[in-house]
Parts: structure tokens; sequence; C-alpha cells
């Protein structure tokens, strides 16, 4: 199959405009996080005249941006392997077996993407303070009301990811590992999850991203001690000035490890959708 | 040490259904797999939306917060209030509505045809393709606030990329438009967010045309089809199953989107891009009326549910007539 001549040049066309689409923002947040506070504050130029690093010394200083990350960490770390510790017992599940409700659940996970986050937003809130009144469990404006909230918001997906990794999965290596006289849960553990490693760390990486990125929860369950990164990085632009310079190379900072762990994964996660996508 | 028991015992038997018997005995055991996920699905998910129609019926207003069971029940009065187009709060939700149906149709639209380009021409190896993918999927795996900040910064009046070009560098318009408040900032807010979503159309489809033979292009080729012929009977053919899901997600994802408007204008939104989702929070935190924006949630989940029921009934249809 030979390609034409026209379409060798949109091909061109098309990709050089993608590109310039999708870089330059990237490029301006990567310059402007190396300019100083002063070249910000004027019109806009391509090129850093002054290249400096003041953005990533300051950042620190101008919001408790230590403080933020560490929230945020401790909160996504903890969403992303609950979420992913219970999505593979699920996935387990409905890929191995063939019971009653099977179809009602996968059907009825998947719906709850369909939710608007604002429906249950409200209810949530006043129920975590309600939950903290009555039995001084802390969930509003505390770490742990934020993971159980995430880990939930990846979990349907999670598992229609697990399910097409597990189907993926011979059964003959089930069965040759009940032979020799596994039960279900060493087949679990022994058979299932050591395939599905890739699998499993793509799922485990679109969990963490799930909570890192999350701003409306966050915006309404967090006090000044629980914020996270999301949140944040308001900070940076108060009533008397905005620090672009900061905001951009605290973003960076944010970024950069997310964004290197999914593009390092990206072939798990295609794997992941298709297979979902085939059934 | 049953396992040394139950070994031998099924090994003479030497048939086939053994291993499924022992689980058929075990009916309980999925059902406690998925126990954690569905306990946390109700608690959060399930719960809190009954919650919030039950909500819906109270006037949960700033008085009755601190005692929220026992607010008074009105009945349908914020729906009526809700859906009430000569009120003042009928007529702006149903404006906001209005915005929203603009801005999703634009952003799954182009999101998609953007998403399959690029999927259709990576489809065959070449030089620096594997960099591309890496580059288009990037915007996707970055946290939506710091792509969304970069944004509205690059959208500055003053200090901004965009203007730069458009006034300083090739002297299109002599004043700096403004491109965060008024008419302009909607289409600040379709730009955002195409640029940060149409990577997940292109993973998808992507997905999708890896599982097409590369004969039925072949086959195609021969029979004398051009590239729009071949598009149209091979590749969008086959790409249906994929197609069915990704429009409905992408479709859900852009109705209910706050993220981008939140972090684009703050918490006041210019009229011009007042998506439902701000509006609903606008009207629940700002003016500490749950009950109302409950009713414009319920509201908002029931539409959803009837746009999303009837799209899956004529693609099941469209699918197995096909």
């Amino acid at each position: 199959m030979r390609e034409t001549t026209a379409e060798r040049v949109s091909r061109y066309v098309i990709l050089t405009l993608l590109t310039l689409f999708v870089l330059v923002p990237l490029y301006v947040m990567a310059t402007t996080a190396i300019k100083p506070l002063q070249d910000v504050r004027d019109s806009f130029t391509w090129l850093p005249a002054r290249p400096s690093f003041e953005a990533f010394v300051d950042m620190w200083e101008t919001v408790p941006l230590g403080r933020y990350l560490v929230n945020s960490l401790i909160v996504s770390t903890c969403a992303a392997l609950l979420s992913v510790a219970i999505a593979i017992l699920a996935a387990y599940a409905t890929s191995r077996w063939r019971f009653r409700g099977r179809g009602v659940f996968l059907a009825s996970a998947l719906s709850t993407q369909m939710f608007p986050g604002i429906l249950f937003l409200l209810p949530l809130f006043l129920l975590y303070v309600n939950i903290g009144r009555a039995t001084g469990i802390e969930l509003y404006a505390s770490r742990t009301g934020l993971v159980i909230t995430y880990l939930t918001f990846s979990l349907p997906f999670s598992i229609w990811m697990l399910v097409g990794y597990f189907d993926a999965i011979p059964r003959e290596l089930d069965e040759a590992a009940a032979v020799d006289g596994a039960g279900p849960m060493r087949i679990l553990f022994r058979v299932l999850i050591p395939t599905a490693v890739p699998g499993i760390l793509a799922v485990t990486v679109y969990a963490f991203m799930t909570a890192w990125g999350e701003v409306l929860f966050a915006s309404v369950m967090t006090d000044e001690t629980t914020r996270t990164v999301a949140v944040g990085l308001s900070g940076y632009s108060t009533q008397y000035d905005v620090y672009w310079n900061q905001i951009m190379a605290a973003s960076l900072v944010v970024s950069v490890p997310v964004v290197a762990a999914f593009l390092f994964l990206q072939k798990y996660f295609v794997a992941g959708l298709t297979a979902g996508a085939v059934k | 040490m049953t396992t040394t028991v139950s070994a031998p015992e099924e090994a003479p038997a030497g048939s086939e259904p053994p291993p499924r018997r022992k689980r058929r005995r075990r009916p309980t055991l999925p059902y406690l797999l998925l126990l954690p996920a569905i306990v946390l699905e109700l608690a959060v998910h399930i719960v809190p939306m009954f919650t919030g129609v039950w909500m819906s019926l109270k006037e949960l207003t700033q008085f009755h917060i601190r005692d929220w069971s026992g607010a008074p029940f009105v009945g349908l009065d914020n729906y009526r209030v809700t859906l009430d187009y000569n009120s003042a709060t009928g007529k702006e939700l149903l404006h906001s509505f209005w915005v929203t149906i603009a801005y999703t149709v634009l952003v799954v639209a182009l999101c998609y045809a953007l998403g399959l380009a690029a999927a259709v021409v990576l489809q065959r190896p070449f030089r620096g393709r594997a960099i591309l993918r890496t580059l288009f999927l990037t915007p996707y795996a970055l946290p939506v606030y710091t792509a969304v900040i970069t944004w509205s910064f690059l959208l500055q009046r003053d200090t901004g990329a965009l203007n730069h070009v458009l006034v300083d560098q090739l002297h299109l318009v002599d004043d700096r438009p403004f491109w965060l408040i008024g008419g302009n900032s909607f289409w600040s807010l379709v730009l955002t967010m195409i640029w940060k979503q149409w990577p997940f159309a292109f993973l998808c489809l992507m997905a999708g045309l890896q599982g097409i033979p590369q004969d039925l292009y072949e086959a195609a080729y021969m029979d004398g089809a051009g590239f729009w012929r071949r598009l149209r009977a091979v590749t969008l053919p086959m790409l249906r199953p994929v197609n069915q899901v990704l429009l409905l997600v992408l479709f859900l994802w852009t109705f209910n989107d706050f993220n981008t408007p939140y972090v684009l204008f703050g918490k006041a939104a210019p009229d011009q891009a007042d998506l439902v989702s701000i509006h609903i929070y606008e009207s629940s935190f700002v003016t500490w009326n749950f009950g109302l924006g409950s009713a414009m949630s319920v509201a908002l989940l029931l539409f959803l549910s009837v746009v999303s029921a009837i799209y899956l009934f004529l693609t099941r249809k469209a699918r197995s007539d096909a």
C-alpha cells in the first residue's frame, strides 16, 4: 500500500500543526519558570532574556509548597494503593467467575462516572461533617476523608482495565495451579498478579494521577493544614501580585513525576483500553 | 495441608471438570472479593446521591445548616424554582445549560476530530513516530490544574503569549483583547479543554486502530479505495465499539467539567462561560442554599441519564444492524 503525495503532505501538515498546538503551552511553562519575576511582569517574550533559577528557590517561601506537596503525596499514594488493591479483588471476581449480578456490578460501577461531582459533593460534605460530630472520626478537612473519596474516583475505571488484563491471561494457567493444589487466593497472588504486573502498574499510576489532579473536592474538603497542591497553587496569585514564574516552576515540579510515569507506562494504558473496548 | 489431600483426589479422577466444580462449590467467594469495592461505591457515590435527592426536597439554607436533618420539608419547591424559567434562578440556570451544551458539543467534536486525525496519521511507522505519540499524550498526563494555569497565563491580556502574537508580532488587532472576561472567555474555555482532553480521544482511537487487521486495508487498497474511502469503509466501522464508549465518556466528562472553568476563572466565571457545574457550585456554596443546589444537581443527573440511555439504545441498535 503506497502513500500518495497528497497523503504525505497532509500528514506533515497535520503533524506540524498538532505539534505546535501541544508544544507551545509546554514551552511557555518551561521558559516562564526560568524567568526572573521582573521579566514576567512586562510584556511577553519568547526567549528568557536572563535565565535564572530564582523561581525554583522562591516558590517554597511564597506559599507553604512543601507542606502541600507532602499532603498531596500522602493522599495520592494511599488512595492509589488502596484503590488498586480493591480493584484487583473486584476484577479477579469479575474476570474468573460468572456469578449473579456480575453485569449489574460492572454497569453500575461504570455509571458512577456519569455522576456530576457536584451532586455528591454537597451530601458528602455534610455527611463527613456530621460523622465527625457524631463519632469524633474526622473525615471533613482530613487526609483520611480525601483518601476515601479519591480512591472511589479511580475505582470503576481501574476495575474495568484490570478485568481486561486478567481476561487476557489464559485460564490454563489458573487450572494448572489448581491442579497443583492452589486455592483461589493463591492463584490470584501466584499466577494472576505476577503476570499482570505492567497492567497493575499502569492502573496504579492512573489512580495516583486521578487523586493528584483533583480540584473540586480538595477545594471544599481541606483546610490550611491538609491543603493539597491542587488548591495550594492558587496561593501564588495574591491581591497585589501574581508570581507567574513561581507558578510555572511549581507546576513543573508537580507535573514532571506524574507525566514521566504516565509516558513510561503509556503502552500498557493502550493495552488496557484495547482489552476493555473489545468486549 | 488440605492441598496435599485434595490434589491426589482430583488427579486420579482424570476428568476435566474438577477445578471448575471446585469453584462452583464456593459461590460466596466472588461476592466477598467484590465487597470492599461495593461498600466504598455505596458510601461515597450511592448513599450521597440519595442523600442529595432527599436534600433537594428540603429548605436547606444557611439557617438550617447546623441542624440539617431538621430543615423543613418543602416537597418539590426547589425544583419548581429551578425549572421556572420566569424566575431569575431558573433563567440563569437555563442560560448556563445552553452554554454547557455549546461547550460540550464543540469540545467533544473537536477532541474526537483531532484524536482521529493524529491516530490515523500515526498509524503507519516512520521515524519519530514514538516521540510524537509521547508528545501528544503529555497534556493528558499533566495534572489538570497545571495545564489550565498555563493556559490562563497564555491568555493574560498584558503579559500573555496570545496577545503578544496577535498584537505585537502580527499586528492583527490594535487593542489588546481580554480573553478571560467577556465573550472571548467562552472560546478560551473551549480551547483549554480541548488541549488537555483531545489526547484521551487520541489514546483510545490509537488503541482501537491497533485492533484493525492490516489485511483489510490491503484488500481495500487492491480494490482501488483511496484514503477517504478506506477511512469510511474500514477504519470508522471497525472503530465503532471504541467510538460508542469514547463519545459517551467524553460527553459526560465535558458536560460535568468543573476543574477547567474553576481554575481558569476562579470562583466568579464570566456569564458567557458559566458552565452548569460552576453555576451549581456557586448557588450552593456562595449563597449556602444547599437544597436548591441539590435540586439543580438532581435535575442535571436526570438529564444526563436520559441522554446516556437514549444514546446507548440508539448505538446498540446501530451496532446490531451493522
